[in-house]
């Protein structure tokens, strides 16, 4: 097992980034307004948005803990495409679209720093163990979706990596199982694209040791999306990636979703 | 050669068998109406077999056969898997009446975890998949469709391209929304099986096999479906659905005896692992 690297009594989580950098500003910004005594970045830095040096910019430049998620790795090796492993031929446009650009667009001492992230970290919160990684602990590129993570292969995940709690982002969508003894799992959502619930805010974790237990509060996170809609046409980036930002609904890679999520969204 | 599994996620119940209502033309396990090679699982068949996947990490449960919707037990099985995880079921569509139709939806909205009914077709007109499915499949099958889209089940559909028919999937869009399907989720399955059959045609040559380092590379178990998966029948285990016809590959009674490594040297797996092919994408 990794070595616990820090410690917390409350510590913000966040993910996805996706090349938001108003959003990943905001994140850490309302992080130390909330008196987060740590912050961790659990992976994708780019993704459908403009300008990739200004993430990696912010994220380089804060005091704060990283994994690496699978768009790091690819990016950080510059290999061919993203990984996320779409089959639609029309994700797959869209996905490569966002890869080429965010490729082309990040410096190599950027992409050096993404190449370096390790794959998974250890923390603790008050008394418990909390896993840090981008899909799962075990692929970089699982998704944990609510719908189709059940509360026995939590469990299983649990025993086997040795921890109380497990926290991931990487599907975009933010939700937590807890087992009858405490121990379980939070998805910490995505700061760089919302919900896919009609909402332009996005979602973050703030874990906080509370009366002897870790208490999780996923947090709404309100930032100003119209700039970034801006930059995004400027930069000639497709109109459906804007339409996320400006309307809260996901307009593409909608394949991966299971049918219960899907159905919640409007496309 | 034998392959050690990454781990056991995914659970493959052949409910109803080689048992099927129709017989398709390119069914790998030629099953059919009286084909009871492989016979309807008994619930407690099931149940002892999500038991024990349970305590390795099971993630996925998929039932299939033959027909899964021909089991007379088809919503008590289904229930005992939606407790332990999400459960897709491989269907033709064809048997989903009005009843059913609403007991579908019902566990849609409320089973604990996700539920994905998935319609096989065969192209994307009548023309074209009833050739191979039999004639009246393709309307039977958008019938079926249409009552779960009724019902609020937002099916996915399945379809292996045929030949050349790229031209028809704006038509097939067309037929699934006016269905009801307002957003046809629909995953196209490429025509690798041309590919296939021309290989198949003039038989596999010998080197077309795994070789001892594809078997040792670390990312193999994650290329094959078999790798993180087992099958289980009336019968006993397998490790895929491909493979259930082939005494030589059954592993074992129970799925507690059937996590070891597993010979990788039929010819289908030489297919798998250059396409690539998983029966759950
Ligand atoms: S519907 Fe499926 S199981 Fe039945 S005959 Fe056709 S391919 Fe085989
Ligand atoms: S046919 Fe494919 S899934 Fe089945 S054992 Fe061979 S490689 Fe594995």
């Amino acid at each position: 097992m990794l070595d616990v690297t820090s410690e917390h009594r409350k510590v913000a989580l966040f993910g996805g980034s996706y090349n938001n950098w108003k959003a990943t500003e905001a994140v850490l910004a309302d992080a130390k307004r909330r008196g987060c005594d740590g912050v961790w970045f659990l992976g994708d830095v780019g993704g459908f948005g403009p300008h990739p040096d200004r993430t990696a910019e912010v994220l380089r430049s804060a005091e704060l803990g990283l994994v690496q998620g699978n768009y790091d790795d690819s990016v950080g090796s510059s290999r061919e495409d993203c990984a996320c492993g779409y089959t639609d031929p029309r994700d797959n446009h869209f996905a490569q679209i966002s890869y080429d650009y965010t490729l082309a667009n990040t410096h190599a001492e950027h992409r050096a720093w993404l190449a370096a992230m390790p794959a998974s970290a250890r923390i603790r919160v008050g008394e418990k163990t909390v896993h840090l990684c981008h899909g799962s602990p075990r692929q970089v590129n699982e998704f944990l979706w609510e719908s189709t993570t059940p509360a026995g292969f939590v469990e299983h995940l649990c025993n086997r990596y040795e921890t109380d709690l497990l926290a991931c982002t990487h599907t975009g969508i933010h939700w937590e199982r807890r087992l009858a003894d405490g121990r379980g799992l939070v998805n910490v959502g995505a700061v760089g694209r919302p919900a896919n619930d009609g909402r332009q805010n996005v979602w973050y974790a703030v874990l906080e040791w509370v009366d002897g237990r870790v208490r999780t509060e996923l947090v709404p996170l309100e930032y100003d999306w119209e700039a970034v809609v801006a930059e995004m046409r400027a930069e000639g980036l497709p109109e459906e990636f804007v339409e996320t930002l400006a309307t809260g609904w996901w307009t593409t890679c909608l394949e991966i979703l299971p049918a219960r999520e899907r159905v919640a969204g409007r496309f | 050669m034998r392959l050690s599994m990454a781990w056991l996620d995914t659970l493959w119940l052949q409910v109803t068998g080689t048992v099927c209502n129709i017989a398709c033309r390119h069914c790998f396990i030629s099953c059919g109406p009286k084909v009871r090679k492989h016979d309807y699982m008994t619930v407690e068949q099931c149940q002892a077999a999500l038991d024990s996947a349970k305590s390795e990490g099971l993630r996925a449960i998929w039932f299939t056969g033959g027909e899964p919707f021909l089991h007379p037990d088809i919503l008590e099985l289904m229930d005992a898997a939606l407790e332990v995880g999400p459960l897709g079921v491989l269907t033709n569509g064809m048997l989903i009446d009005d009843a059913l139709a609403a007991a579908i939806g019902e566990r849609f909205r409320n089973a604990p975890y996700n539920l994905e009914i998935r319609v096989s077709l065969d192209g994307c007109t009548a023309e074209q998949n009833d050739r191979i499915r039999g004639k009246g499949v393709f309307d039977a099958a958008c019938a079926g469709l249409r009552r779960l889209a009724e019902n609020g089940v937002p099916a996915l559909v399945a379809v292996s391209l045929v030949d050349d028919d790229a031209m028809d999937q704006a038509r097939l869009v067309e037929v699934l929304t006016g269905l009801g399907l307002e957003r046809p989720r629909i995953k196209w399955i490429p025509a690798f099986r041309i590919g296939r059959e021309e290989r198949r045609g003039r038989g596999y040559e010998a080197w077309e096999m795994l070789t001892p380092e594809d078997v040792a590379h670390p990312e193999t178990p994650h290329r094959l479906q078999c790798g993180t998966s087992r099958t289980v029948t009336s019968n006993g285990v397998w490790p895929c659905p491909i493979l259930i016809n082939e005494p030589d590959f059954r592993l074992a009674d129970s799925l507690d005896a059937a996590l070891g490594p597993h010979r990788v040297d039929h010819k289908a797996c030489y297919t798998c692992y250059v396409e690539g092919f998983s029966c759950s994408t």
